[in-house]
């Protein structure tokens, strides 16, 4: 059994078997899983918002969706995954508070960070295979290089492994 | 024109001030309703990059009770009130009379009870804005979630960092034999900052 790498909020890193990523209560934020079944590598983003060029304030590029999951992608070749053999797998996107009809332009951030994160990762061509989007609790995520396996853990809940 | 950080900078002594006269009045509120003597400490404002919101008050997987209103009228934006379980089955069994090492799961009621301390926080915060700055400000009902402490958090670290990258939060803790410690951030909209600094002064 390799190391638990630990992923911040707006975070990303990447890494190889036997080693393992985690990213620990996701809210409306995004944890999107890439892995490379041929060689065991995998990585893992966590996203706050959707998209970079709707916001002034966009330095942090793990942040976005958009430019989030392409720095991860980026990161996953250069570390030597094979494009055509990446996989995503995407959990999160939970509408923590039932607030109708906010103001605010954050609360159904959750949807849109999924939406993004489905648009950007066909635009690159990485097929997602599996998710576990939506609802309203948070999640605790960790994708294991060995395997390849999501797992997800919430309060209350049985762990799912997608 | 300043970025959200700088504004957030001069803000911080306003948040200061709402800290100390909304503690007060929470702390009042709460000893009327539950007959008890509260103290309270003196209110902490924590200016902090939104990556670290998850983590502010404990670890990110500790479970913790959020309220969150929305504000409207002449600000518009949200407010949280957070709790540890601790804090919160403290001031639930409080309320409904129970021993204080009741520790079952929140049912339906509790979750009311909940809600209606968040409330009279909120309120007692947003009253003491409200009187700073002669702005009407009208919070709304309050939802209620429990769970861990960076989902939750993520949706201020969110609406901070639509704008900015640091967010603020008022840290107090109220004590009576026990103790409640209680966060409370305010998340105006990004116009609404202006109208607070401006309503008391404050050249931006």
């Amino acid at each position: 059994m390799g190391q638990m790498i630990k992923v911040g909020m707006a975070d990303l890193k990447v890494c190889k078997a036997p080693d393992a990523l985690t990213t620990i209560g996701l809210g409306s934020c995004i944890g999107i899983a890439l892995y490379d079944p041929s060689t065991k590598i995998s990585g893992l983003a966590h996203i706050m918002l959707p998209d970079s060029t709707a916001i002034r304030n966009n330095s942090n590029i793990a942040k976005f969706a958009d430019t989030g999951i392409q720095k991860l992608y980026d990161d996953m070749i250069k570390a030597g995954a094979n494009k055509s053999k990446l996989v995503a797998k995407i959990a999160g996107g939970a509408k923590m508070f039932e607030m109708p009809g906010a103001s605010a332009a954050g609360i159904n951030v959750g949807e849109r960070n999924a939406e993004a994160s489905r648009a950007k990762l066909k635009e690159l061509g990485v097929r997602l295979v599996a998710e576990d989007c939506g609802l309203n609790y948070g999640r605790t995520v960790e994708l294991y290089s060995e395997t390849g396996e999501y797992y997800i853990k919430a309060v209350g809940k049985e762990l799912k492994i997608i | 024109m300043l970025t959200l950080d700088e504004v957030n900078a001069k803000y911080f002594d306003v948040l200061k001030e709402i800290g100390n006269i909304g503690a007060g009045n929470a702390t009042t509120a709460i000893a009327n309703m539950l007959g008890l003597r509260i103290d309270m400490s003196v209110p902490e404002v924590a200016f902090l990059p939104v990556e670290e919101l998850g983590s502010a008050i404990g670890a990110e997987d500790e479970i913790i009770v959020g309220i969150m209103l929305g504000v409207e009228a002449d600000i518009d934006g949200s407010m949280m009130f957070l709790m540890d379980m601790q804090s919160a089955h403290h001031i639930v069994n409080k309320l409904m009379m129970r021993p204080d090492d009741y520790n079952e799961p929140f049912d339906e009621m509790d979750l009311s009870a909940v809600k209606e301390i968040g409330n009279i926080i909120a309120g007692s915060y947003l009253s003491a804005l409200s009187g700073l700055t002669n702005l009407t400000i009208v919070p709304s009902v309050p939802f209620v979630a429990v769970d861990m402490a960076a989902a939750i958090l993520s949706v201020p670290a969110v609406q901070f960092g639509i704008f900015g990258d640091n967010a603020l939060m008022i840290n107090t803790e109220f004590s009576d034999d026990l103790g409640i410690k209680g966060h409370f951030i305010l998340m105006p909209e990004e116009d609404s900052y202006a109208k607070i600094l401006t309503a008391l002064g404050v050249p931006i």
